[in-house]
């Protein structure tokens, strides 16, 4: 199971002025994360969910709280 | 036959060198063994686009030796001119905006 705030504020904090919202897709350990981020300006998304998968990537993995975590990334200003 | 790493990690290398288009899936584009692989095949070939396979299922050692050389953990991954563009979600997102299409299109 999964803390989806301490998640949020992990994404926050890799990526300072970014916009974050996680949710449970299913069972608390299939997330959803939504991020908006100055950061992605210019990148492909590749790099840009590798920013993303980077600041939980000690959660994420068969046995850990998070199985799977679909990400969508905007670029903002 | 015993198989070495160091010939899986080069059958690897080499497809991802010698396809401009290199899919690494579960299964195979006629037969995909997860429903990730599935979607990422049929987003290819909408585009009309000729690619390579790769099943990663047989020996374990390939998802591992290619996620070591990719850097990225799930399974698939498409390559485009020796670049991983990604897995199923950022494949379907760029199919979605029409991306996908160019990027495999375009010339190497």
């Amino acid at each position: 199971m999964a803390d989806i705030a301490e998640i949020e504020g992990l994404i926050r904090t890799a990526l300072p002025g970014s916009e974050v919202s996680v949710e449970d897709m299913a069972g608390g350990d299939h997330l959803y994360a939504h991020v908006r981020a100055p950061q992605f300006t210019g990148l492909p998304l590749i790099e840009q969910h590798r920013l993303v998968n980077g600041a939980v990537d000690h959660l994420l993995g068969p046995g850990r709280p998070i199985h799977a975590l679909k990400i969508k990334t905007e670029a903002t200003q | 036959m015993i198989i070495t790493e160091d010939e899986i990690r080069q059958e690897v290398l080499n497809s991802i060198a010698q396809n401009r288009v290199m899919l690494f899936m579960k299964g195979t584009p006629e037969m995909p063994r997860c429903g990730f692989s599935m979607q990422t095949v049929a987003c290819l070939k909408d585009t009309g686009a000729e690619f390579a396979a790769m099943d990663i299922l047989p020996d374990p050692r390939i998802r591992q030796l290619l996620s070591e050389h990719s850097g990225w953990p799930t399974i698939p991954q498409l390559f485009v001119d020796g670049q991983l563009v990604g897995g199923c979600d950022i494949v379907t997102e760029l199919h979605e905006t029409g991306q996908l299409k160019e990027l495999v299109n375009a010339a190497a």
